[in-house]
């Protein structure tokens, strides 16, 4: 029972594959031709064309594989992936572990075009390939009195080599309510342009919500658990001022390290103009499952 | 003759000039690499992050000439005021690439400025730069006289820490190439201490 969402992007946003493979040449020559002509704008307008599958394969935040931006995609080949299973306990019917292969071969896979929003301010457009989380919670029977979702990365320091410095609380931990976590946008994502997922990007099975700020969207799965408690989540215990439990895209809350109100789409060159951020990213449809929240305290 | 010697004679053989042109080439490299797409996807953080970069380990390496010499007998000091205005002109770099690419807003900029402290204590150590720049002349120099030129000058320390502090800031954890720098500007300015304080002691 999936498709319980309708794409505002559809098949026909996303850059064939011979573009996507060549845009960049062409962003880089065009740089270079503007700065030849004196002009400083080849910046792109605020179109939503997914960004190219090296852009969104080169530049990641995925501290257990070093803090720099290149670095998920220079170590992440060191990770095994198969066999994965994924542990789901805590406040359900049939705890135990689900192997991933078993889990996608259930699932209703579908193309999710969504806005990736990060707290850092820059964003992308990722054309993901996945199956709702509320359809995976299913498998595993959600009892009523489970009220939040605990989602853990996989800890192994012997092949994610940023876990060998205590910089955050390994292993990541990041959280959900439990309406957040079976609203029809929240996702599990499996792949990205119909390849499977990426290691850099959070192989084999990472969380995708859209209107949240990457963070959150937690990589490469290895435990849910249905708790009736607030999950104390990694960054939230690294800065409890910078970075909140809901962590919903909200360009009226400036965080202390970026102001929120705009963002720069990772792709548009050195002269990339920056854009205004929406209030969820853009996803109003989320908006009712915060009515009568106070949004600035609850960051 | 000592091979700290041959060294030296090797370094004033160095004409000045080349250092400034070799030296004012890099931001230029840098912003090539950037332009044409061989500096990632995000060009614009990447090119901020390398000319601050760049600037910090000139400064850490003008902070070690004189060290250097007291303790090999190699001696930098002919090139060290070109060192000192090529940090400068990097740091101003980077203070352009965060102006005009990133934050693309004067007004944002000086929101930015006021609000958030690891940007204040960035540009403190800008502002601080500034009467170093302005004197980095022999009619400066002249004018002043060694001692209060000297005095004047003493601020390179606070603006090396103030900069690695910057530095260490910048980074949402705590990183550990930043506080190396930081570790190694401490342990420069540290070797000045018992100096700065005879001098003030007299």
């Amino acid at each position: 029972m999936a498709r319980r969402w309708t794409n505002d992007l559809t098949l026909s946003d996303v850059t064939p594959k011979q573009a996507y493979l060549n845009r960049r040449q062409l962003i880089g020559a065009a740089g270079a031709m503007s700065l030849i002509g004196g002009a400083a704008a080849a910046a792109t307008d605020e179109t939503l064309e997914p960004n190219t599958f090296e852009e969104i394969t080169s530049y990641n935040n995925f501290y257990e594989f070093g803090t720099g931006k290149t670095d998920p995609a220079d170590h992440a080949h060191q990770l095994t992936i198969a066999p994965w299973s994924i542990r789901i306990d805590g406040l359900v019917d049939t705890p135990g572990d689900y192997a991933a292969d078993d889990i996608i071969a259930q699932m209703d896979i579908e193309e999710r075009i969504y806005r990736l929003r990060c707290v850092e301010a820059w964003s992308m457009v990722i054309p993901w390939q996945g199956f709702e989380l509320a359809d995976l919670l299913a498998l595993a029977g959600p009892k009523p009195e489970a009220r939040f979702v605990e989602f853990q990365t996989l800890l192994r320091p012997e092949e994610m080599p940023g876990q060998k410095f205590p910089i955050l609380d390994w292993p990541y931990i990041e959280g959900l309510r439990i309406d957040e976590a079976m609203h029809p946008l929240t996702i599990m994502a499996t792949g990205i342009y119909d390849e499977p997922m990426p290691k850099q990007n959070g192989a084999p099975m990472r969380l995708v919500v859209p209107w949240k700020y990457g963070f959150k969207s937690i990589k490469s799965i290895v435990r849910i658990t249905l708790t009736d408690t607030q999950p104390r989540t990694t960054w939230n215990k690294a800065a409890a001022a910078e970075y909140g439990f809901y962590a919903n895209v909200n360009p009226n809350v400036s965080h202390p390290r970026w102001r929120q109100d705009t963002e720069r789409r990772v792709g548009g060159g050195l002269f990339s103009s920056r854009i205004d951020t929406l209030m969820f990213n853009g996803y109003d449809e989320v908006a009712g499952l915060y009515d009568g929240m106070d949004l600035e305290q609850n960051f | 003759m000592t091979a700290a010697q041959r060294v030296n004679v090797w370094v004033r053989k160095v004409p000045s000039w080349a250092v400034y042109i070799l030296g004012a080439m890099i931001p230029v490299w840098y912003f090539w690499l950037a332009v044409s797409g061989q500096m990632g996807v995000e060009p614009i953080n990447a090119l901020e992050r390398a000319l601050g970069l760049l600037a910090m380990q000139t400064l850490v390496v003008v902070l070690a000439v004189t060290p250097l010499r007291r303790w090999t007998g190699i001696s930098l000091v002919s090139h060290r005021r070109a060192l000192g205005l090529l940090a400068f002109f990097y740091v101003c770099c980077h203070l352009a690439v965060w102006l005009l690419l990133d934050v693309q807003d004067p007004g944002r900029a000086w929101a930015d400025i006021v609000k958030r402290p690891y940007i204040t204590i960035g540009m403190a150590g800008f502002v601080l730069l500034l009467p170093l720049a302005a004197t980095s002349n022999d009619r400066a120099l002249r004018k002043l006289g060694p001692v209060r030129w000297r005095r004047v000058h003493t601020l390179t320390y606070v603006i090396c820490v103030l900069g690695a502090v910057h530095y260490v800031m910048v980074q949402k954890v705590w990183e550990i190439e930043p506080l190396v720098y930081l570790a190694l500007v401490l342990a420069l300015v540290a070797t000045r201490l018992p100096r700065l304080r005879r001098r003030a002691a007299a």
